[in-house]
């Protein structure tokens, strides 16, 4: 019996066990340490803001975020140098690449060069078709202050449109104040260039391009339900 | 005075090599030659060299596989061309001859020195593969490239070519920590990029190789370990156990060729393993 006692004290007392167990512990605890704040990190990291759209043939958000590698070969292609690579306090994942529409607008190159310089799958370097690229989408945000709106034919985000007559039409509506000409996007063809909204005439944009999901509705089974 | 001149440049050979290749490198992503424009686009995460040559970091190309992002080609050849190489010779050539981050932990040390700085916090050298296992984990965990928000070396970069200060402060604090905290503490105990190339180069044929001669009195004389910035690396050399330096950590920077005066130290290409059997028998 005073033996066994003398056993598990001699084994509580190994001092290479104790040793062991300290430094498992200690990795441990700076694992679990290290985990939890690099996962508070990135979870409280700042998202992408609307107004910062993504280039031409990018993946939809969280897939792009994975994909892109930061490494501006995009930016540098740019033959107009709008793309950014986002720095610590831009509206954007750090590192990775955007344009500020109201700033400088996509101009639509139609061989595409930012989307054919990407080594990953951020951007789809396979895309031929720059109208059917998808930055966002035109949306007529103010109709208080739009000026067509109040009855004149500014007109200017229908002139300016590259896929004019297509992307946005001039629709007449008849209201009491007499006959409206609102310009209106369609969404199917709407790249999200920004065009229309980099040159809108007020001091701030009536017309903005938003991310599809923020910038259109969507219909529920039948048209009205919520799914 | 010219004779003098040429002994310092000996003396500090393979550390001019280093900062030429280092430099050249940093210049390459930057300065546009007319009519040309730059000889590299992007930067050290993925890069185009002579518009011909994609090149990608393959520690950045894990990340964002662990995040959940299919593989492209591109991004995987340039991968293997840049992970077969430092394979074959050494993973942590990165370290000293590539990574613009080591001027600044260089400099730091260089300070440190110079202005006698003792205070000294001890990290373990291990820390850096726990932090790469951590990276690789929140990258799992997060699905972005976790090691992307922090990374000095793509930020110097990003902060330098697109000359915006936002992100410098990062470099700053790196710098600070290395002066005054811990020596060395960012390339050689933190730093998960340089335990990735570690581990990549783990079998790298490029080796700092001695022959011994008369002359070498380790008793006496171990230069060759004080300015050596992973010094653990050298101690079977210099204990006389093994004929070259076969410790991943290695980083291949020369420091102590230039400062062997003995001219024992070497750096071969060592392909059949010969130095090893050497040491063996």
């Amino acid at each position: 019996m005073a033996e066994n006692q003398r056993d598990t004290n001699h084994q509580l007392d190994d001092p290479g066990k104790r040793e062991t167990f300290r430094h498992l512990f200690k990795r441990f605890g700076v694992v679990l340490v290290g985990t939890i704040i690099g996962q508070s990190m990135i979870l409280s990291r700042p998202a992408r803001a609307a107004e910062a759209l993504r280039p031409p043939g990018a993946l939809p958000d969280l897939d792009f975020d994975s994909s892109c590698i930061r490494c501006g070969l995009c930016v540098e292609d740019c033959p107009y140098d709008i793309l950014k690579l986002a720095s610590w306090a831009d509206p954007a994942p750090q590192g990775t690449p955007y344009f500020v529409a109201r700033e400088e607008p996509c101009r639509m190159c139609t061989d595409i060069p930012c989307a054919k310089a990407c080594p990953t799958g951020a951007l789809d370097r396979h895309m031929t078709d720059i109208k059917k690229a998808d930055m966002g989408v035109a949306v007529l945000v103010d109709h208080e202050t739009c000026l067509n709106y109040k009855g004149l034919t500014c007109s200017i985000c229908w002139r300016v449109c590259p896929i004019r007559d297509e992307a946005i039409t001039i629709e007449p509506i008849q209201t009491e104040a007499g006959k409206l000409m609102i310009p209106t996007v369609h969404s199917d063809i709407c790249t999200g260039c920004g065009t229309c909204e980099k040159h809108c005439v007020l001091s701030e944009a009536a017309i903005r391009v938003l991310p599809r999901e923020l910038g259109l509705g969507l219909s529920g089974r039948n048209a009205v339900g919520r799914s | 005075m010219l004779h003098r001149l040429k002994r310092g440049l000996y003396r500090h050979r393979w550390l001019l090599m280093r900062r030429i290749v280092q430099i050249s490198i940093l210049l390459a992503f930057i300065v546009a030659i007319p009519g040309y424009g730059k000889i590299a686009d992007g930067n050290l995460s993925s890069s185009l060299w002579f518009e011909q040559l994609k090149l990608t970091d393959p520690f950045i190309l894990l990340q964002s596989f662990f995040a959940g992002s299919p593989i492209a080609l591109p991004a995987l050849m340039g991968a293997i061309l840049v992970g077969g190489f430092y394979a074959f010779l050494a993973g942590r050539l990165y370290c000293s001859w590539v990574c613009p981050i080591n001027l600044l932990t260089d400099l730091a040390y260089w300070l440190r020195k110079r202005l006698n700085i003792k205070g000294n916090m001890n990290l373990s050298r291990h820390l850096r593969l726990w932090i790469l296992a951590l990276s690789l984990v929140l990258s799992f965990l997060g699905g972005t490239l976790a090691w992307e928000i922090v990374n000095p070396i793509t930020r110097f970069q990003r902060e330098l070519i697109w000359f915006s200060l936002s992100g410098a402060m990062l470099l700053g604090a790196l710098f600070l920590f290395d002066l005054f905290v811990s020596r060395r503490a960012w390339c050689g105990h933190l730093c998960p990029v340089g335990a990735f190339y570690g581990i990549l180069g783990r079998y790298g044929r490029l080796k700092v190789t001695s022959t011994p001669t008369e002359s070498c009195d380790t008793s006496r004389c171990s230069r060759c370990v004080a300015v050596c910035p992973e010094p653990h690396v050298l101690a079977p050399v210099v204990s006389k156990q093994a004929l070259s330096v076969t410790s991943s950590d290695c980083t291949r920077c020369g420091a102590c060729l230039d400062e062997c005066s003995e001219g024992v130290l070497s750096m071969k290409i060592d392909l059949v393993g010969m130095a090893n059997r050497k040491a063996d028998d």
